[in-house]
């Protein structure tokens, strides 16, 4: 990698500078089919498998507007409360990109089927203490289609130069985006990464809700390109903007727009000027790197796709899919907070963690909310992050939580072995019952051997347990973690406690 | 011109029309091998000196040709034409058969799949002779763009045989086929079906699928028939046409009934519209002057002749020269080395990028008129022209859409003479691409607005060469072509006694042994 970028300390340089931001999220659709023809989209699977003439873009071959990907675009635009176009188009934006198989993308360029609409996410309030809602405001949304994906072969870095050969698959090739494009975000200050990362979050649970995307980020599903650009505290006039693209986490999103920030500021306090250019953002370093120079002079000369012939959905059929809209995830989120006792910053856990859906059904099958945010924002979470998974594709399924946390809640396993006996069900052991029978982990259920052990450590512990007798209850704990470790793990350390203080008071 | 021998020799079966064989296979008075095979010998005879075909295929015909006779033999009757072979543009997708659009680009190529036209024909059970020359990328009227050579016309082998679809019409006229595809993007149906003296269809916009068609220029491009009769056109038209869903610009609806509008041919009572704009300077006299014997004879089947006005046509050329080349500049895009066709490396470079690759695949690939055509459409679409010269070019092309509304309000149909003139001769006009775009004058507002057009020979000009007679209808209005084109060519057939191509000189004919 070349020179790092000098950036200056973020702080200062939110005391110098206001930060505007631009978000363009493409969503890939979750439609059978792709967007301009019959062909599977599933994931995954064997390279070039999943392609004919159309989206090989094969001399002759034509394109036909896939309907259930308009269905789904209408029906975002809708949920972003957005005026949907009674009549659009598609244009063609002619550039050449080897992944693109027309050297042409099939697109919407001044006539997009949504526009003017905006987005509510909730942040937490400057002052720390409570959530307030920024509005996001989004310029459009529009439908189009996505490119295949290279391999390059052969170089050391993965990228194309020094590589020895490239590798297409088309399987990508046609499927169904939608770009969501926001108004420049303005008035968020040092908050600005904060916003983002929640309006994209935001975005992830509505597109989850409405049920059009499969919304995994880190298969790409769901890509962010953020502008950042600065201007003097107290003027008015938009500084020069870069795009860094294709950031593919909620956590990078946040990193990225930061590190913006803060590489602007050193640039202009320099004196420079920033070049305005497309970044990559690298997850590893925590910096982006200069891509393409982008300018004004960028020439896609888009004009109507004369291969399709106009969209025009009729306003029956978009009152029809209003009908359709699920409850908004704000409103949602506040009912089941209600529902489940959680306070702001537990909700917010839940939110950050993109855990609701999985919260409601292990609530549904069984659990309490309590345990089952516990488990689910903690240590399944924790899990995920490490080997870099998705919290819904960490390989434990909300009944297997909930089955758990039953084995909890009735005494026959402490948190520790729970822990265990999750090992067990990530490694394909079975059920939570049958990992647990299998393992032999079971508190022991009758009070004689827990007893004897508290004896035991009463006993040598007389110093401590003097405090106990004195009313300092706190000190309770070191005799419970001594009685733990007496009956190898296999106490239940609430009944311990009893037993302690029976004895001591 | 009498046949020499029996009703069934050679000789005799390439110059009876694709109706009347499709007739004598389905009463087994001859069978589909005897037809294509006598086709395929009138290629091997005379196609050295016309080169109307790029690839000729006598085994997959010949194999079709024996389906088709065993499915009559079962009692499966496919359509009125199963049986009767045809060449096919080359810029049809075949599969398994080369398809290269004229083009060095493509050279080669060998489509995974079928064009919906392909697939419409085998149904039908149509055997494929082979695949016809064409200017390339069908950019041109004369077919002298190939980059695989020119086509001759069989009226005069030192002159061009209309473009860009040279080859179908000239096979047609050559008698080398029966029935042809050709493609229209501004008139290349039916200037080569002028110059050869054959009948070229451009349906409406949409009427036929453009699934598998190389694209020119998306918003103009139709495919039609070439034929030597009216009604032949009438019934290939109706196996290719119809909707298709693989197409969204194809027409939802059933074709228009132009069989029995060419069965019925009727003018009495029709109101003819004379486009004097693009009827009078400019055109040859001969031209001109079988232009008005026509009218006139229209006028004696009881039609009544009036004038309309279409005062935008004029500027019809010019919008055509924009959005054409503008789409082109697109859809040719996609030649670009990486995936199928010619990949030509730079000379002198190591390890070239995949830029040079494309630049110099290009710079081999591509002819002048191509080049010519991609660098116009790239330069009216770039940013800070696009309003001065594409989006002027669309209204030119709604005026022009208003001024045919308005002038079917008073007629029926609109007619002009086809081509400005007959054959000129092979690089007359090659290093003069306005005089060649001059052309397709009159044919050209039918792909602006999307209406039906058909040109039949109306005899012979001044200089000996044939001339067409253009009719336009409103869009879905095809069986008005095929009503007023039937009555003309019944009319005219009277006068001569014989069809026109009869008084074509013969062609040299190479001695074949099979």
């Amino acid at each position: 990698m070349s020179v790092l970028d000098a950036v200056v300390d973020y702080d200062d340089a939110i005391a110098r500078y206001d930060p505007v931001m631009g978000l363009e999220v493409h969503v890939e659709l979750n439609t059978e089919t792709k967007m301009f023809c019959g062909c599977a989209t599933g994931f995954g699977a064997e390279p070039n498998s999943q392609v004919c003439p159309v989206c090989l873009g094969l001399p002759g071959a034509l394109p036909v507007v896939n309907a259930a990907a308009v269905k789904s675009a209408i029906r975002i635009g809708l949920a972003l409360n957005c005026s949907i176009a009674p009549w659009c188009r598609f244009a063609r934006k002619n550039y050449f990109y080897p992944d693109m198989t027309k050297n042409f993308q099939t697109s919407q360029y001044d006539e997009p089927i949504a526009f003017d609409g905006y987005l509510d996410v909730e942040i937490p309030t400057a002052n720390g203490d409570g959530t307030e809602i920024f509005r996001v405001e989004i310029e459009r949304a529009h439908m189009e289609e996505d490119s295949g994906k290279s391999l390059h072969v052969g170089g050391s870095t993965g990228r194309i130069q020094g590589a020895e050969y490239s590798l297409v698959d088309y399987n990508r090739a046609g499927v169904p985006l939608i770009e969501i494009v926001t108004r420049p975000v303005r008035g968020a200050g040092e908050r600005a990464p904060e916003v983002a990362k929640a309006y994209v979050a935001a975005l992830r649970d509505l597109l989850k809700a409405l049920g059009v995307s499969d919304v995994r980020m880190e298969q790409g599903s769901v890509r962010c390109d953020a502008n950042v650009s600065l201007m003097p505290r107290g003027e008015d006039e938009l500084g020069t903007r870069t795009e860094t693209k294709n950031v593919n986490s909620l956590r990078s999103i946040e990193r990225a727009i930061r590190y913006e920030i803060s590489r602007h500021a050193a640039v202009l306090d320099s004196g420079a000027a920033i070049q305005q250019e497309t970044r990559h953002w690298h997850e590893d370093t925590g910096v982006t790197t200069s891509g393409r120079p982008k300018s004004d002079a960028d020439d896609y000369r888009y004009f109507p796709e004369p291969d399709l012939v106009p969209v025009a959905p009729s306003s029956e059929y978009v009152e029809q899919l209003r009908g359709t809209l699920p409850e908004p995830p704000d409103q949602r989120r506040k009912r089941l907070q209600k529902d489940w006792g959680y306070t702001d910053l537990e909700m917010r856990d839940v939110l950050n963690a993109g855990a609701t859906e999985l919260i409601e059904q292990t609530v549904a099958d069984g659990a309490s909310p309590a345990a089952a945010r516990k488990w689910w924002t903690g240590e399944i979470s924790r899990r995920a992050n490490a080997e870099g998974r998705a919290i819904d594709d960490s390989g434990v399924t909300p009944a297997h939580i909930a089955e758990l946390s039953g084995l909890v809640a009735s005494g026959r396993l402490n948190d520790a072995m729970a822990r265990q006996v999750l090992d067990g069900v990530l490694a394909g052991e079975g059920t939570p019952t049958q990992v647990a029978d299998a393992r032999g982990l079971a508190l022991a259920q009758d009070d004689g051997a827990l007893e004897a052990a508290v004896d035991k450590v009463i006993a040598a512990n007389e110093a401590v347990a003097a405090k106990v007798r004195e009313g300092k209850l706190n000190a309770a704990g070191a005799l419970i973690g001594g009685v733990m470790k007496e009956m190898r793990g296999q106490a239940d350390a609430a009944r311990a406690r009893e037993l302690i203080l029976a004895r001591l008071t | 011109m009498s046949s020499p021998s029996s009703p069934s020799s050679p000789h005799d079966i390439v110059r009876r029309g694709a109706a009347e064989l499709g007739a004598a296979i389905a009463d087994g008075s001859l069978s589909s091998v005897e037809v294509t095979q006598a086709h395929l010998d009138r290629i091997a005879e005379v196609d050295d000196a016309v080169h109307a075909f790029l690839h000729v295929d006598a085994e997959g015909a010949l194999a079709a040709a024996r389906a088709a006779d065993e499915a009559r033999a079962a009692g499966e009757s496919r359509s009125p034409l199963a049986g009767v072979p045809i060449a096919v543009k080359d810029i049809v997708a075949t599969k398994g058969l080369p398809t290269t659009a004229g083009s060095r680009i493509l050279q080669g190529w060998i489509p995974p799949y079928d064009a919906t036209i392909t697939t419409r024909l085998r149904a039908a059970g149509l055997p494929i002779l082979g695949k016809t020359n064409m200017d390339e990328f069908a950019m041109g009227s004369s077919t002298e763009h190939s980059a695989y050579g020119p086509t001759h016309n069989p009226w005069d082998l030192d002159r061009i045989p209309g473009g860009s679809g040279g080859g179908s019409s000239a096979a047609v006229a050559a008698f080398e086929a029966p029935l042809a595809i050709g493609t229209d993007t501004g008139g290349s149906i039916r200037q080569p079906a002028a110059v050869t003296g054959t009948v070229g269809t451009k349906p409406t916009y949409g009427g036929v699928s453009r699934y598998g068609l190389i694209a020119l220029a998306s918003s103009l491009d139709q495919a039609g028939p070439c034929t030597r009769s009216v009604l032949d056109a009438a019934l290939l038209h109706e196996i290719i046409g119809g909707h298709d869903e693989m197409d969204s610009t194809s027409i939802d609806a059933p074709v228009p009934g132009v069989v029995e509008a060419a069965r019925r041919g009727d003018v009495s009572g029709l109101r003819i519209g004379v486009v004097d704009e693009i009827s009078g300077e400019g055109f040859q006299s001969g031209v001109r002057a079988r232009f008005e014997e026509s009218l006139k004879l229209l006028e004696a089947r009881g039609a009544e002749i009036v004038h309309v006005a279409c005062p935008s046509f004029v500027k019809g050329l010019a919008a055509y020269y924009l959005i054409l080349p503008s789409e082109a500049s697109s859809n040719l895009a996609k030649f670009d080395a990486m995936r199928y066709g010619l990949r030509v490396g730079p000379q002198g470079v190591d390890s070239p990028s995949a830029e040079q690759v494309m630049a110099a695949t290009r710079d081999a690939g591509f002819g002048e008129e191509v080049k010519r055509r991609i660098i116009l459409g790239t330069y009216a679409l770039s940013a800070g022209y696009y309003d001065a010269y594409y989006g002027q070019a669309q209204k030119v092309r709604t005026l022009i859409a208003r001024d045919f509304a308005a002038a079917f309000e008073q007629a029926d149909v609109l007619v002009t003479p086809t081509a400005p003139t007959t054959a000129f001769k092979l690089g007359e006009k090659l290093e003069d691409p306005m005089a060649m775009y001059l052309n397709d004058v009159a044919t050209i507002p039918a792909n602006l607005a999307g209406v039906p057009g058909m040109s039949i020979p109306n005899g012979l000009a001044e200089d000996g060469l044939p001339s067409g007679f253009q009719i336009l209808a409103p869009a879905t209005r095809d069986d008005r072509l095929y009503e007023v084109g039937a009555a003309l060519e019944a009319a005219l057939l009277e006068q001569w006694g014989a069809p026109i191509l009869d008084q074509a000189p013969a062609l040299p004919v190479r001695e074949v042994t099979r």
